[in-house]
């Protein structure tokens, strides 16, 4: 095995500052980039050529296309084109009420929906000044982690299959879809769930939750052990990542990457620890880092991150706390469908809601989170009406697309699908 | 720019300042806790180069707001509303803390420099701010369209763009009848 030495690299940030030709970014127009396939090139020539990979293509997570410039195998620059999948979805988050919102940013990070839901729903609390009850925001920990579980299956699932483990698809998912089910059982949904809203959540855990969720981890655990076999120790899967698109610290923090990625390269910071929201303060879980930032170590962090995120479970189980599930306000949540028979205001109060929504407070509010892919955020400004004024969700994936291009310097096509897959964009969330 | 004033960047305005709080010559707020920052266009770049020195290792967010129809938002009292904003969220690791720069940028001239030569991962965040309302960034290595098609007319986001006034055509699709 390849003993890979430390990137010689200390104050290296100064590749991603790069504005000319030496950039690894190909900054070419998407219509020059469209134009280039009728030019006249000989393809067996020894001149770069421009080829389009995607935007449909197996590789690329959803609707990614990849403008590289290539000298034969050898990418020399790219650019990511984006923008496939927008269906403006902040500006329809201005026609929604805060109760409706939740609908709409949960399609946007669709592997991970209710850490949108959680961070536009903690936008919303503090411009109201509310504060959620404690068994809610245990109910949130809880739901987010087994979330950060099923995304991070998810990334194995896909990332096995793009650099050639093709039962991963089967192995990934299998657990995915076990986390799904939880979730499923709870929420009502496999995904887009719209269950953490403004006030609390939708509805209280079901009965027996304890028994599946603890299910759910006793089976996890064995499982995931099985990658370590199936993956971590497999030469021609290290082959495959170790090495490949590394990235230091300084780029990342020069390119604003949050996450795994900033992780692999060996910087510990995760909200979670660093900016604790909800009930991270009160739990025991360590900050998964890496060493090179290359894509194994980006694999690395994935694989025991999601250990981590059991634990949390786990101890969520533990510390579950009786009360309830919502703000009993019923300017913000709406009140109990056995109220509405016999009480007037209960009628009134479920009215208001559902039609016009509740006003929140002029203000302007960024709330982040720390979702599978980095830091979510929320900016959100009010007018005091019953509809955001402004809702600007800030996706890791958007940001983090942008090391692509200098992880991909240098690298052969083949390391290009291991990248794409390691920075685990979802373009939902890209393109919103 | 005046560096020094207050060094200890993580420093909040009292809660009904008599005189405005300042931090880097620039007018501070406080929302919710968070600090925010009002530099005029021309105090811009000097004040995010100021908090880069200070130790905001990263530019988190950057976006753009319009309120065309909302001018008369709460704003300091020395700080004119202008049509648009530019939104720019940076974070320091050690401590911990956010800080947000809001510059009014007027519609006569919706121009900002960039920060690319700053923090270069703000590259799409201004591709996309400028997609979006129509905001120039002077200098930036890439300045088209990021989300919305390269040929696409307006600027989405604005407050006078219409939900649905356009009709959406897939690219190349034939005309209907």
């Amino acid at each position: 095995m390849t003993i890979l030495e430390q990137p010689v690299s200390t104050d290296a940030a100064e590749r991603v500052f790069r504005r000319g030709d030496d950039s690894a970014v190909l900054r070419i127009s998407e219509a020059d980039a469209e134009m280039v396939e009728t030019l006249d090139i000989d393809p067996m020539s020894d001149e770069p050529m421009i080829v389009n990979m995607g935007p449909v293509h197996p590789s690329t997570h959803g609707v990614l296309r990849l403008v590289l410039e290539m000298k034969g195998e050898q990418v020399l620059r790219s650019k990511p084109v984006i923008g496939y999948l927008h269906t403006g979805m902040e500006k329809t988050g201005e026609q929604l009420s805060y109760l409706q919102g939740g609908t709409n940013v949960t399609r946007m990070d669709y592997a991970s929906p209710l850490f949108n839901e959680l961070v536009f729903s903690m936008a919303t609390e503090q411009l109201l000044g509310i504060d959620v009850p404690p068994r809610a925001q245990w109910i949130r920990t809880m739901m987010c982690e087994l979330n950060r579980i099923s995304s991070h299956m998810l990334f194995q699932a896909t990332n096995g299959m793009d650099v050639g483990a093709v039962s991963m698809m089967l192995y990934g998912n299998r657990l995915r879809e076990e986390t799904l089910r939880i979730l499923e059982k709870i929420t009502g949904l496999r995904m887009n769930h719209n269950y953490i809203r403004p006030g609390g959540v939708a509805v209280d855990l079901p009965d027996g939750w304890r028994e599946d969720v603890s299910g759910l981890l006793d089976m996890l655990l064995p499982l995931i052990d099985e990658f370590d076999e199936l993956l971590t120790g497999q030469p021609i899967f290290r082959e495959r990542l170790q090495g490949v698109g590394a990235i230091n610290v300084d780029e990342c923090l020069a390119l604003g990457v949050t996450g795994p990625i900033l992780r692999g390269s060996g910087y510990a910071w995760d909200l979670r620890r660093d900016m604790p929201y909800l009930n991270y303060a009160e739990l025991d879980f360590d900050v998964i880092v890496g060493t090179y930032g290359d894509c194994f170590d980006r694999y690395a962090v994935r694989l025991n991150e999601a250990r981590e995120s059991i634990k949390i479970v786990q101890q969520c189980i533990e510390k579950m706390p009786a009360g309830d599930y919502r703000l009993q306000d019923k300017k913000v949540t709406p009140p109990p469908r056995a109220r509405i028979d016999d009480s007037m205001e209960a009628l009134i109060h479920h009215f208001k809601i559902f039609t016009e929504g509740f006003k929140v407070p002029e203000g302007e509010v960024y709330v982040a989170v720390e979702s599978p892919r980095g830091e979510l955020g929320c900016y959100m400004v009010s007018d005091g009406g019953a509809h955001p004024y402004r809702m600007h969700i800030r996706a890791p994936s958007f940001v983090n697309l942008q090391t692509m291009p200098h992880m991909m310097q240098d690298a052969l096509v083949a390391d290009v699908v291991a990248i794409i897959s390691s920075v685990d964009p979802v373009l939902g969330e890209v393109d919103r | 720019m005046s560096d020094g004033e207050e060094p200890e960047a993580g420093d909040t305005a009292p809660a009904a300042p008599a005189e405005p709080a300042r931090m880097y010559d620039v007018l501070v707020t406080e929302a919710f806790g968070q600090t925010v920052l009002h530099p005029s266009v021309d105090q811009y770049i000097d004040t995010i180069a100021a908090l880069k020195a200070d130790g905001y290792v990263s530019v988190i967010d950057l976006c753009g707001a319009d309120y065309l129809t909302n001018p008369n938002r709460p704003l300091p009292a020395d700080i004119a509303g202008e049509r648009f904003e530019i939104v720019v969220n940076l974070i320091a690791h050690t401590p911990p803390r956010r800080i947000r720069v809001r510059v009014q940028v007027p519609a006569s001239e919706p121009t900002v420099p960039t920060l690319f030569d700053l923090f270069s991962g703000v590259e799409a965040m201004e591709r996309e701010a400028y997609d979006m309302f129509g905001v120039v960034f002077e200098n930036h290595p890439d300045p088209t369209r990021i989300l919305m098609p390269h040929d696409w007319d307006g600027h989405p986001l604005r407050k006078d763009f219409g939900v649905g006034a356009v009709p959406v055509q897939f690219k190349g699709a034939a005309a209907p009848r």
